[in-house]
């Protein structure tokens, strides 16, 4: 198992060099440096100096990928990919373009992503898998019908719409919570009781027909016949064996994303006005800030890797049989 | 076994009522309630506000109310005039020749403009652990170590804070520190013209700083006072002096930018030491000011806070004003002391909807108005005249209507051989200029404004807006060239005088005269998204109009810059915002050595004409006056005649404010209104309750629906349940 592990987090290393790369091209292609030093300089009264001088100080006046000037291993690691490539392996972000820690930013920012991500993901989780039940137990009958109905409307409707139609009725028309904002504390709560409804009612459509399609087929097995055959009751049935049995497929779909939860959500937290991670990248990506954005990115990729091996390690709690070698 | 979850739940349900107050969805703290608070927005994080980088409004809105330069634009009075802030009065140059003798200010001999200037004594700096003393009168907190600075994170961590007076010497030291190479100051260039020896001094202290990192000591504090400049000095305590190149009047609107205002060095030497960059504390992200204000809680992230600065020496209402000022309520507290509001909270929003939402729910003071929100918060007349809907009336809202000292404009690039009029033949020349006053008149900006700005805007006649000098209305100002003046009003031309313009360039019907092909024009724009479509599809039925085919050419703002940067653009359209209310601010965005492909400049449509460049090298130096008048007449009839813009439009800003703030008058220069506004805090509670009751019966109604929605499954799994049972 440890050999597994160690194996998979030395995989990650060229595939996280390779993202790198990927989004080093894909933000230089559309911009240059100059345009980023525009951006932070701004608009009015800008000197060439100026933008050579910025550009200077935070290592862009060099050539992006090869050095043809520099002489030997310089030739690479005198070069704007490799300088602010490296560092992201021991995990120094360095500075934003407007000079701010980016380490210090992520620090802050991520309670407040997790305080929406983590309750959305567990309420979130149990809504749907209970619904996804539900309309297993009553399967081919009208209620299993209409539920499924019901979930096609609602993963047929934009994300946008329940967040503006949300605030407009519970904040805006009925007065019960605030619209956007934040505040730390046991008063954080009011803020996110909106934005966490929202994004669980926004989830319930797609996700409970995934795991019901999973329960039917399940339920269809032998077992499940044998358990019925040997007089257990339909609950027992369903949140004893069928539900431990679809675990596989269920946790190949949520494990992988716990540890982006950290990452946050983009449209929840702008409108929400919540001052976490996804609002950062957000902020970054319209300010062309490529120091925050690779980032971001690198920290994406990581916790992706991470997913995806905690969900590996999670089929052998679930499954007994499957062994990683 | 079951008690405890509900404990649990009572406690949650406690706390959130708890946090709610007497209505539930106020964003703000429940004990806050009632206090003297102005709450604001903001929907881009500040980028610097540090004083001598800080260049943007976002930024202004905090540093505005934070430093003091030493003048400052009339609260109250238009057109706009500068009077003293920190200055005991607004400084009048006195002129000097080569050899430093005074001369005459209309002598062709002046060589130096000379400002001196004193400021008040007894001004103090807000409470700041950069003046923090010990008992032996050391300054506390200025040979920190790194591991002295462990447990700080943030400027109230410092338990210590004391002040200064502010003194001559500080202004001096902020003006170094425009030309500081560790800083980016925008106005370095500019000022370098201008400022004697500003230049010199910059490359002083690159070489200085240069020499510091070949030492091995980069980023090591750098004591600008051990370097002179030339043309700043101080005088004493409460005096100093700059000298300017030549005769330069609009420097006196600089002084009243934060450009020019203090800064101690104290500060500078507390933010310099190492370990403090690390934790952000830097004078980028910590203002220190004399001002009215300080900032508390910078986190630009989600809200930042000012407060009174306890040290403030506080300043008197204006006893004067424009006409109908009084009858309008903004004399009322003429000669009181500012400020009136404790604290200013403003709160990040970053999509317009919560934000125009909280402000009707009473939660922001005041909000612009979007083009979505228009119809609902504005009703205009049939006569034009704008006034609140009745839904807002109802709530008290009023609306402050202003016109901003902006120009928005349709460039012909200069450089372009089509539409420009840099061709060296000159019936090309010709031919060109009356293409593109066709197509000036073509566009209707009149249908723009009404369609896109919702009546916001004026048509432009000219680059000078309304209030500026320079600025003429009537017939006396129109343009000649696209309007007639008609029952005392301008009109538009008609197409067919554009059309006979369009044939006499040698395209009739759009088409060029010699192969009959037909004319194709390319507009460079940023608009390329889904609702910039109707944005796109007005341009191209105006160019119709003639049959010219327009093509638009979509390119991210980047690719525009540059395409504006190389002259590479053959039309585009762009504004300008004014630094400072002086017409030179406009007429210089034709002035032929500043264009923007040759020198980098802010003439982006590369213009260039010998007679309008040497009017404006007079124009821009002479006090505002008949003679000053009468030269920016001809340089706007040059304008008119060559057409290099199609004048756009002037826009009108429209804000809305809430009845329980009184003394708020748009003022589009001054950016340090919040130490004038006065607000009825329990007005504003008393309209926040009623506004903002709880509804609760849909959570009863949810309920059952929940409920009945239930029941089908509840019965029908009893049934099985109990269908297998009998089995």
């Amino acid at each position: 198992m440890l050999a597994y592990i160690v194996r998979r987090l030395l995989y990650a290393i060229p595939i996280l060099i390779g993202v790198n790369l990927l989004t080093f091209a894909l933000f230089f292609v559309v911009n240059t440096p100059d345009d980023m030093a525009r951006m932070q300089l701004g608009v009015k009264r800008v000197t060439p100096e100026a933008i050579e001088k910025w550009k200077a100080e935070r290592g862009y006046d060099k050539p992006l990928l090869y050095n043809g000037a520099a002489d030997g291993a310089e030739k690479v690691t005198s070069t704007i990919f490799f300088e602010k490539s490296v560092k992201l392996f021991v995990f120094d972000f360095g500075r934003a373009d407007d000079g701010r820690d980016i380490g210090h930013e992520i620090r802050t920012r991520m309670g407040p992503s997790l305080a929406i991500a983590v309750p959305t993901f567990v309420l979130g989780l149990f809504v749907t898998v209970s619904f996804a039940l539900l309309l297993a137990f009553f399967r081919a009958t009208y209620l299993d019908f209409w539920g499924v109905v019901v979930c096609v409307a609602m993963m047929s409707v934009s994300s946008l719409f329940y967040i503006i139609g949300g605030q407009y009725l519970v904040s805006k028309v009925w007065h019960l919570v605030p619209i956007s904002g934040y505040a730390g504390g046991p008063d954080a709560m009011r803020f996110l009781l909106l934005p966490v409804l929202i994004s669980v009612v926004a989830g319930i459509g797609s996700s409970t027909r995934w795991y019901r399609t999973i329960f039917l087929e399940e339920i269809g097995k032998d077992y499940v016949r044998t358990a019925r055959a040997k007089g257990l009751s339909e609950p027992t049935v369903l949140f004893r064996h069928v539900l431990k049995n679809a675990m596989i497929p269920i946790l190949t779909g949520v494990v992988v994303v716990i540890p982006l939860l950290f990452m946050g959500s983009l449209l929840v937290e702008s409108f929400f006005g919540v001052p976490g991670l996804g609002s950062y990248t957000i902020d970054a990506i319209n300010a062309q800030d490529f120091a925050v954005v690779r980032s971001m990115v690198f920290i994406g990729s990581l916790l992706y890797i991470v997913g995806l091996l905690l969900t590996d390690l999670s089929y052998t709690l679930v499954d007994p049989r499957v062994r990683l070698q | 076994m079951h008690e405890f979850p509900r404990h649990v739940w009572l406690l949650v349900f406690a706390v959130f009522l708890g946090g709610c107050g007497e209505v539930w969805n106020n964003p703000y703290p429940a004990q806050d309630g009632g206090s003297n608070t102005f709450y604001s927005a903001f929907t881009e994080r500040p980028k610097h506000l540090d004083p001598v980088q800080s260049y943007s409004e976002d930024e202004a809105e905090f540093n505005a109310q934070i430093y003091e330069p030493p003048l400052q634009y009339h609260y109250l009075k238009r057109p706009y005039a500068l009077v003293p802030m920190t200055a005991e009065a607004v400084p009048r140059p006195r002129y000097e020749d080569a050899a430093g003798r005074p001369v005459a200010a209309d002598s062709p001999r002046v060589a130096f403009s000379v400002y001196e200037i004193r400021i008040k004594p007894g001004i103090l700096y807000q409470p700041h652990p950069a003046f923090a003393r010990d008992e032996t009168g050391r300054l506390r907190y200025h040979d920190l170590r790194r591991e002295d600075l462990a447990s700080i994170y943030a400027l109230r961590d410092f338990p210590n804070t004391g002040t200064r007076e502010l003194t001559a010497a500080d202004y001096v030291y902020q003006i170094k520190r425009l030309a500081h190479p560790r800083l980016h100051s925008p106005v370095l260039g500019l000022m370098s013209e201008y400022i004697v020896g500003l230049r010199e001094f910059a490359q002083r202290l690159k070489q200085e700083d240069a020499a510091l990192a070949a030492a091995g000591r980069r980023g090591a504090w750098l004591d600008l006072t051990r370097f002179p400049l030339a043309g700043v000095e101080t005088l004493d305590t409460y005096s100093y002096r700059i000298r300017i190149k030549g005769r330069y009047p609009q420097f006196a609107y600089w002084l009243a930018m934060n450009f020019f205002a203090p800064v101690p060095i104290e500060a500078d030497r507390f933010f310099a030491q190492l370990g403090m960059a690390e934790k952000n504390l830097t004078l980028d992200w910590y203002p220190i000011g004399t001002g009215p204000y300080m900032l508390t809680e910078n986190n630009p992230n989600a809200r930042m806070v000012l407060e009174r600065n306890p040290n403030y020496r506080g300043e008197a209402y204006p006893n004067e004003g424009e006409q109908g000022d009084a009858a309008a309520g903004l004399l009322a507290d003429a000669g009181k002391r500012m400020p009136f509001v404790d604290k200013v909270v403003f709160s990040r929003e970053r999509e317009g909807i919560p934000y125009w939402n909280k402000f009707l729910q009473g939660y922001y003071d005041s909000s612009g108005i979007s083009s979505d929100s228009f119809d609902q918060a504005v009703r205009v007349s049939v006569e034009g005249e704008a006034a609140v809907s009745p839904e807002m009336a109802a709530r008290g809202i009023r609306l402050e209507a202003s016109v901003g000292t902006a120009t928005r404009y349709f460039a012909f690039n200069w450089l372009d051989p089509v539409v420009g009029g840099g061709q060296a033949d000159a019936a090309a020349r010709e031919r060109a200029r009356k293409l593109r006053q066709a197509i000036s008149i073509a566009l209707d900006w009149e249908e723009f404004i009404s369609i896109f700005a919702n009546g916001r805007g004026i048509p432009g006649q000219g680059p000078i807006p309304p209030g500026i000098f320079g600025f003429k209305a009537g017939e006396a100002g129109i343009n000649p060239v696209v309007y007639d003046w008609s029952n005392g009003a301008s009109q538009r031309k008609s197409i067919e005088v554009a059309k006979r313009l369009l044939a006499e360039a040698g395209y009739p019907d759009g088409r060029e005269a010699k192969s009959g092909q037909p004319l194709v024009l390319y507009l460079d724009t940023t608009d390329r998204g889904p609702g910039d479509k109707p944005r796109l599809d007005w341009y191209r039925k105006q160019f119709a109009k003639l049959s010219i085919q327009l093509e638009i050419r979509g390119t991210d703002y980047n690719r525009f810059q540059e395409k504006v940067r190389k002259g590479a653009a053959q039309m585009f359209a762009w504004g300008w915002n004014a630094d400072y209310p002086d017409p030179e601010n406009f007429l210089f965005l034709f002035h032929g050595p500043q264009s923007r492909a040759r020198t980098q400049g802010e003439n982006a449509a590369n213009y260039a004409n010998a007679e309008y460049d040497r009017l404006f090298q007079q124009v821009k130096h002479m006090d505002n006056g008949p003679a000053r008048q009468a030269l920016i007449d001809r340089m706007t009839a040059i304008l008119h005649e060559d057409a290099p813009w199609s004048f756009g439009f002037h826009p009108k800003d429209y804000g809305l404010i809430h009845g329980w703030v009184t003394n708020l008058k748009p003022n589009h220069m001054a950016r340090n209104g919040l130490k004038y506004r006065r607000i009825d805090a329990a007005l504003r509670e008393r309209s926040r309750a009623e506004w903002n009751r709880p509804v609760l019966w849909p959570l009863g109604l949810i309920a059952a629906l929940i409920a009945a929605s239930a029941a089908p499954a509840v019965i029908g799994w009893r049934r099985r349940e109990q269908s297998r049972g009998g089995a």
